[in-house]
């Protein structure tokens, strides 16, 4: 165990492209549904326990040493939004980048040769967080974490909202965080006892519904 | 460390000169430069006075989305698959400098779908004076100043101004107007660069982008020799 | 787990091509409140509908729907009224169960009314579609929170689609009270009280997939990566989000 590895792999400035993409806030701003900090609250909380809860489901899982490649079909499955699944790949593809640059290893190697435009995202991360000799449960948090802390960089850029104020969203948010790690590792020891569509697969409607209307607009901020 | 280091698979570390094939990849530039001061009409004067010779492709990095790169596509300097938006999260200065990942993506791409390139260019959206590029992003750099900004940017300095490998001092014709001393801009960024080129230029003027445009062809002569 | 207090129904219909272009049910049965009738078809299909024969589910009941069209059977399969998740006299949850396949050469359309969840109630509804590489597909599934003016139970309803075993689609939605937090807010359901999805399969698709889009605020055309789209959707109530469903449906032709 190697823990200030997770400290690397979960830093803001970790160069994986993370910093274009606002989590689906630039979308739930425009439509008006995110304007302060308590609608930036419930916004984190609800993506955290949806597709964020999946997200680090498939990361505790590809730590753990499932099969990447039907980890991304699960990914798939569970993103029905075509913007989304190719933001997911997208970032997959930067992150895997850094994490071959930060920690070589073969099955980041393996990643690149059989996802040439990219893996989701959660899947790569998993692996590199195995690639850094972190575990399934470094991996989960590494994911949850980043899942929040997008939107809340993102609206201090989008609304101005006051920073100090984020990240106290973000400190609110630690035991919500916890949580959701703790049952993203049991879900992926689930799905290595009893396959991956064990996997969770919650849903936040309209955060699929405004990733497609974000990527219509001609003129944005942040790339999702 | 990477540099020169052969990969498996199509995603290269940073700054590797070489494709995963082996070939030599296209040379990149970057142009960087504070907001106005003519980085996209220079780009698109580039892709006039070199798309006959090069085979040259655009990344454009912008505070919204698609500004820079509808501009080039309205002036029609190159078909629209070789141009390229990376969305930069309001910040184009961290896509070019602390987290180059998606300009990387978007260069690779290019190569991928328009066959070998000789030249990227890779635009930054006007920033300040501190924007500049990542090593693991470009091979070589321009800043692009220009003579409305006021006569003293060159002796002010910044990174931009003091290490770019080429600065380029834009629209000359309107110094008289703007009350800006060209005399006293080139003897400033001599002494802020040393040894390192300026170009004075106008774009509307007889000579245009020429200086600029000879200058990256050495550049390439360099990079491929 | 069911508890002895809750009931446990099942039914059951079997479509098939009788050979002369008509589409035979077989199998039509249904027991206790899940009673099943044959309707009359448009054209060459069958049509049945699901009847309530009493209310339900309530908390305890455990309810299994199955459907299959079998090689050259064209069937429709709706339901007489809403469905109301009540609160029962135990408190554990109900769950409904709905197992929907579809052969090679043949045609679902899966389009229920409501399901509606009252104050109170706790139901978890699991939707699983099996579906052959060229089977055809229309489901729609609609949950409305609430009756009118009334805060919603719990709802748990999952959605898994598979075409020649490969699983495009696995959806969850969870809201009401013990659901994760932050379901009702601005990145699940932002105060819509109706949410919908329709889901289309065609072998076409495969080739010539609907280009995604939106249909209103609420409402995107989605191509999963596959020969499907889901039409995912929200609104302010049931009416309106029939309403977008009905359009999305059209706009597939």
């Amino acid at each position: 165990m190697n823990r200030a590895a997770l400290l690397v792999l979960a830093d803001g400035r970790f160069p994986a492209g993370g910093y274009a993409h606002s989590g689906g806030a630039e979308a739930a701003v425009k439509a008006g549904r995110l304007t302060d900090t308590a609608s930036l609250e419930e916004f984190c909380r609800g993506r955290l326990h949806t597709s964020g809860a999946v997200a680090a489901s498939l990361a505790a899982a590809a730590a753990l040493g499932l099969d990447p490649g039907a980890l991304d079909r699960a990914a798939d499955a569970r993103t029905p939004s075509p913007a989304l699944r190719a933001v997911a790949r997208r970032l997959g593809r930067q992150l895997v980048r850094a994490a071959r640059a930060a920690w070589p290893h073969q099955r980041l190697d393996a990643l690149v040769r059989d996802f040439p435009k990219g893996a989701h995202q959660p899947v790569v991360l998993g692996v590199a967080a195995h690639a850094a000799g972190l575990g399934p449960e470094d991996a989960a948090y590494c994911s949850a974490h980043e899942g929040v802390s997008g939107p809340a960089t993102a609206v201090v850029r989008l609304l101005g909202l006051d920073p100090f104020e984020a990240t106290a969203v973000l400190a609110r948010l630690a035991p919500d965080v916890d949580r959701v790690a703790r049952d993203a590792v049991a879900a992926a020891h689930r799905a290595a006892r009893e396959g991956i569509d064990t996997l969770p697969a919650r849903s936040a409607p309209l955060l699929e519904i405004g990733a497609e209307a974000h990527a219509a607009w001609p003129v944005r901020l942040f790339a999702s | 460390m990477h540099l020169g280091h052969h990969h498996d698979g199509p995603a290269a570390v940073s700054a590797d000169a070489h494709r995963p094939d082996g070939t030599r990849r296209a040379l990149r530039i970057g142009l960087g430069g504070p907001v106005g001061t003519g980085k996209t009409a220079t780009v698109a004067a580039l892709c006039r006075a070199l798309r006959q010779e090069l085979s040259l492709a655009v990344v454009t990095n912008d505070i919204y989305t698609r500004e820079d790169a509808r501009f080039l596509l309205r002036e029609a300097v190159l078909p629209p698959e070789r141009i390229t938006a990376v969305e930069t999260g309001a910040c184009p200065h961290t896509a070019i400098r602390d987290d180059i990942s998606a300009n990387l993506e978007a260069v690779e791409d290019l190569e991928d779908t328009v066959g070998p390139l000789d030249l990227v260019l890779v635009e930054s959206g006007g920033d300040n004076l501190t924007a500049t590029f990542s090593r693991g992003l470009v091979d070589a750099q321009v800043f692009v100043i220009d003579v409305a900004g006021g006569d003293d940017i060159p002796r002010k300095g910044g990174p931009g101004v003091t290490t770019a490998d080429l600065l380029v001092v834009n629209k000359t014709d309107l110094a008289p107007h703007v009350g800006s001393d060209l005399e006293r801009m080139a003897a400033d960024a001599r002494a802020q660069r040393g040894d390192l080129p300026v170009v004075f230029q106008s774009l509307r003027g007889e000579a245009g982008v020429r200086d600029v445009a000879d200058w990256v062809r050495a550049r390439l002569a360099a990079w491929t020799a | 787990m069911t508890p002895p207090g809750g009931v446990r129904a099942r039914a059951e219909i079997l479509a098939r091509g009788d050979g002369h272009g008509r589409t035979a049910l077989p199998l039509l049965a249904g027991e206790g409140p899940l009673a099943v009738r044959r309707t009359r078809g448009t054209g060459t299909g069958a049509r049945v509908l699901l009847v309530g024969a009493m209310s339900g589910p309530l908390g305890g009941d455990h309810f299994t729907v199955t459907a299959r069209a079998a090689a050259g059977a064209r069937l429709s399969v709706g339901s007489a009224a809403a469905t109301l998740a009540l609160p029962g006299q135990d408190r554990a949850g109900a769950r409904h169960e709905v197992r929907l396949a579809v052969d090679d050469d043949a045609e679902l359309r899966w389009l229920p009314e409501q399901l509606i969840s009252a104050h109170g109630s706790d139901l978890e509804v699991v939707t699983r579609v099996d579906l052959a590489p060229t089977a055809r597909l229309v489901l729609r599934e609609e949950q409305v929170l609430g009756r009118a003016g009334e805060e919603p139970g719990r709802l748990s309803s999952r959605l898994t689609l598979r075409i020649g075993g490969h699983c495009l689609l696995d959806q969850e939605l969870a809201c009401g009270p013990g659901a994760p937090a932050g379901w009702d807010g601005p990145a699940g359901l932002g105060g819509h009280r109706a949410v919908g999805q329709l889901l289309v399969a065609r072998p076409e698709f495969a080739t010539e997939p609907p280009v995604t889009r939106m249909l209103a605020e609420g409402a995107a055309l989605l191509p999963l990566p596959g020969p499907a789209v889901l039409v995912s959707a929200v609104a302010p109530d049931g009416l309106r989000l029939r309403r977008l469903l009905d359009a999305a449906l059209a706009a597939l032709g």
